[in-house]
């Protein structure tokens, strides 16, 4: 770890430290307990999951405002095809398949057409939505309970945390290394710190965007797998505005929307910091408008603090 | 002459770091003064403090005899001061005259009088001798050199009395140049005190009258510019005596590498060899940085051949894909003249930037070793003296010098066979010029005769762009004049000089 990435992380542990100490103080020693901890990485496994893959994307350079639409229609594919009798892998599977097309178009979408990614993806947004819709056809779809509607549940057993969880945990390993031990992961970060010297020294350009959409899209996809597990519906019109969660999660974590910056460690500790302030409010009984007020001035913070520490070197 | 505005003493420190130590500036009314050093000499500080940019540790300041302390760029600017910048800093979706009295827009009843706008954009703009620049014009649409006049307009507007110009020809042709020290003269005679910075000596016995030299934060010396030698000024700048500033070890011509054959854009046709540098000269907008462009494949061919004769045990390859990754593929590497917007990703590591285009030394594909990766960035580091703080150091943190050794050695990392380079030393401090100038030398230099060679054994081409004469006469063994979109055959450089080449290139021969 270089020095410099230390000290953008230190920034985002020091925020999570005070928040988690400042809500340990108003709710109390049992905020720590392992249950709570526990309740925390639930409500937030999501959007963690969901936002390992925007940390490619806004690494990338790029943004992608189509996961929450992405998340919805994981949800109602899983949920069809496990009413019309698929296997969980198969829905599984589908689901996730659905949501890596939806990537792919974005990809392709983005480096065909040229057009900027938050224009592309403000389309995607709402074609992806209206799709989950048709196929649902408006309507919530039941789907018979299987293993997967415990993906987030406490478990007794050996495996100590709920398998959703182990999920975000491996993904996370596996994204942290792909951004800092493979061709791929400095070929993206180039082309999100200067795309036209990216392309003066042969990067391939578009390949290499389509492929982060698309791994993007999949991260999203099991996100919405957990989503599925958590509802245990296919529900079109879940996680409406969660892609605005996901960016929050990855700018307080240290990533720049302009490209080029942007850790698995910073993003997941950003997440915690939004889970933290959400059980802690709802522990403490402050209302639902206290924690959106808390989440949006930390966001303003975090990001103003960060532009004093660049100028400042 | 009384002085329009004095420095004396000025002190800045930057933690331990001692950027100005007490230095003595003064410019008269109706005198250009040129400005001189080597990068990190104390240039940018000392104007940054005159400016009001930065407030300095000691020392006093006064304009026109009067106490003079900004505590912004917008006090400078209301005491008489404009910095003219080497990046234009115009809104280029405004009109000429809403540039213009940007900031102080005439109000008439709550509203932006247009019609007194005009009048003082045309008589700010006819102060400088350019009624030929439309007020209503976009200033986007301008040429740069317009857009300087532009400038220029709007600091006189305000009534600025003390202009400063910080390598204001970067971006210019040599009519664009010519243009601009007319117009030095005449607000000269208009007596207004101006501070002239550039890298280019020439520039600078050109157009100035006084010249002061700052080294290392202190004054080095200076004196009335008509009676010092370019090689006086050079020698104050970097203290002890300049060795030879273009060595030129012995090199023998090798087999052909590199055939370029009636190519469009740029009507070239041109054969490199090993153990050769073949330079092409020209003025800015000639077309050179695009036919180089075009050979390397970022810009389309249009019609004609370039092979790059890969001289391997399978024999030569013929390149027809024209894309910058086949180059790199085939022995071929480009060192943009843009640093800053082509060159190198100034957010990412110096160790990044430098091995950007071959990775898989540095583990099994698609694997990639940070450990390794920087250990061999440390190697190149060395070998070519790059100030850093180490190869995890962000590129955007050094000096122009050494990002642009980290640029070169990106090609000496690929260890390319044919070295294509646009404006090599471009803006960057003499030292860092000379380690250049070297490294180039010593990469066609012939093995056989005793100096060896930075990477492998074989004698590499280079293909060289650049806008200064004596660097191009000092290494180039051939040198192709490039003049409105058509490059002449090379000539040997030995015949040459910098007067024969101006000709050239302007069309007066």
């Amino acid at each position: 770890m270089t020095a410099r990435s230390l000290l953008d992380r230190t920034g985002t542990l020091i925020g999570l430290i005070l928040v988690a100490a400042i809500f340990g103080a108003l709710v109390g020693r049992q905020f720590f307990a392992p249950a709570n901890v526990e309740l925390m990485a639930r409500q937030t496994a999501i959007v963690c999951m969901a936002a390992l893959g925007m940390t490619v994307v806004i690494a990338l350079g790029g943004i992608d405002l189509s996961v929450g639409s992405m998340i919805a229609l994981t949800t109602v594919v899983i949920a069809a095809a496990l009413r019309d009798g698929a296997s969980p892998i198969v829905a599984s599977a589908a689901g996730i398949g659905a949501a890596a097309i939806c990537g792919l178009l974005n990809g392709v979408l983005i480096t065909q057409l040229r057009v900027v990614p938050f224009i592309v993806t403000l389309g995607t947004m709402l074609v992806v939505r209206g799709a989950a819709k048709g196929i649902a056809e408006e309507r919530r779809i039941e789907a018979p309970i299987t293993w997967l509607n415990g993906l987030l549940r406490t478990q007794s057993g050996s495996l100590l945390l709920p398998g959703g969880i182990w999920a975000v945990i491996v993904a996370a390993l596996l994204v942290g290394a792909v951004l800092r031990y493979t061709r791929f992961g400095r070929h993206l970060f180039a082309i999100g710190s200067n795309e036209r010297m990216a392309r003066l020294c042969g990067v391939a350009i578009s390949r290499t965007k389509i492929v982060v959409y698309t791994l993007s899209a999949i991260l999203t996809g099991l996100a919405g797998l957990l989503q599925f597990s958590k509802i245990a519906v296919g529900d079109p019109t879940v996680a409406i505005g969660l892609e605005l969660d996901v960016i929050a999660a990855v700018i307080i974590g240290g990533g720049s929307l302009l490209g080029g910056r942007g850790s698995v460690a910073g993003t997941i500790m950003g997440a915690a910091i939004m889970a933290i302030i959400q059980v802690g409010c709802t522990q403490k009984g402050l209302a639902s408008w206290v924690q959106q007020i808390l989440t949006g001035t930390i966001i303003v913070v975090a990001v103003a603090l960060d532009r004093v520490r660049s100028t400042r070197i | 002459m009384t002085a329009a505005f004095e420095m004396r003493g000025i002190r800045k420190t930057f933690g331990a770091t001692v950027a100005l130590d007490g230095v003595d500036l003064s410019v008269a009314a109706g005198e250009i003064c040129g400005l001189v050093g080597q990068n990190g000499a104390g240039k940018s500080t000392l104007m940054a403090i005159l400016a009001g940019a930065l407030e300095p540790d000691g020392g006093s300041m006064a304009i026109d005899g009067r106490p003079y302390a900004p505590r912004s760029p917008i006090e400078a600017r209301r005491a008489g001061v404009a910095m003219i910048y080497q990046e234009l800093s115009l809104a280029p979706d405004l009109s000429v005259m809403e540039n213009i009295v940007l900031g102080a827009e005439p109000m008439r009843f709550g509203l932006v009088d247009r019609h007194r706008m005009r009048e003082l954009a045309s008589a700010a703009l006819a102060q400088l001798g350019h009624q030929d620049i439309p007020p209503e014009a976009k200033a986007g649409t301008l040429s740069v050199a317009a857009q300087q006049l532009v400038e220029v307009a709007r600091a006189l507007a305000i009534g600025c009395r003390v202009l400063v110009l910080d390598e204001p020809t970067s971006s210019l042709g040599r009519a664009d140049v010519q243009q601009l020290f007319a117009l030095l003269e005449r607000l000269k005679s208009q007596g207004h005190a101006i501070v002239y910075i550039s890298h280019f000596i020439e520039e600078v016995k050109a157009v100035t009258d006084r010249f002061v030299v700052l080294r290392d934060g202190r004054n080095a010396g200076g004196g009335a510019t008509r009676d010092a030698s370019n090689d006086a000024i050079v020698a104050l700048m970097v203290g002890a005596a300049q060795g030879d500033l273009f060595p030129r070890s012995p090199r023998r011509r090798g087999d052909a590498i590199l055939d370029v054959h009636a190519l469009e854009p740029g009507s070239a046709s041109f054969t490199l060899h090993r153990g050769e540098i073949l330079g092409i000269a020209g003025l800015v907008g000639s077309g050179r940085t695009r036919l180089l462009r075009t050979i390397f494949g970022l810009e389309p061919i249009r019609s004609g051949r370039v092979r790059l004769g890969v001289v391997t045990a399978k024999g030569e390859s013929e390149s027809r894909r024209a894309d910058p990754r086949a180059r790199w593929r085939e022995g071929m590497g480009l060192l943009s003249e843009d640093r800053k917007a082509e060159g190198l990703a100034l957010g990412l590591s110096v160790a990044d930037n430098l091995t950007l285009t071959r990775l898989d030394p540095f583990g099994p594909p698609p694997l990639v070793f940070p450990a390794r990766q920087q250990a061999a960035s440390r190697t190149w580091i060395a070998k070519m003296d790059i100030r850093c703080a180490g190869p995890t150091q962000p590129a955007g943190e050094l000096s122009g010098g050494n990002q642009q050794k980290i640029a070169l050695a990106r090609l000496l990392h690929h260890d390319v066979d044919v070295l294509v380079l646009d404006e090599p030393t471009r803006g960057i401090d003499v030292g860092s010029k000379a380690q250049i100038y070297r490294l180039i030398d010593a990469l066609v230099a012939d093995p056989d005769a005793g100096s060896a060679p930075l990477s492998s054994r074989k004698p590499k081409a280079v293909l060289m762009v650049s806008s200064y004469l004596p660097e191009l006469l000092g290494l180039c063994d051939r040198i192709a004049v490039m003049r409105r979109g058509r490059l002449e055959a090379p000539q040997p450089a030995d015949g040459l000089t910098e007067h024969d080449l101006v000709m050239r290139a302007t069309g007066a021969a």
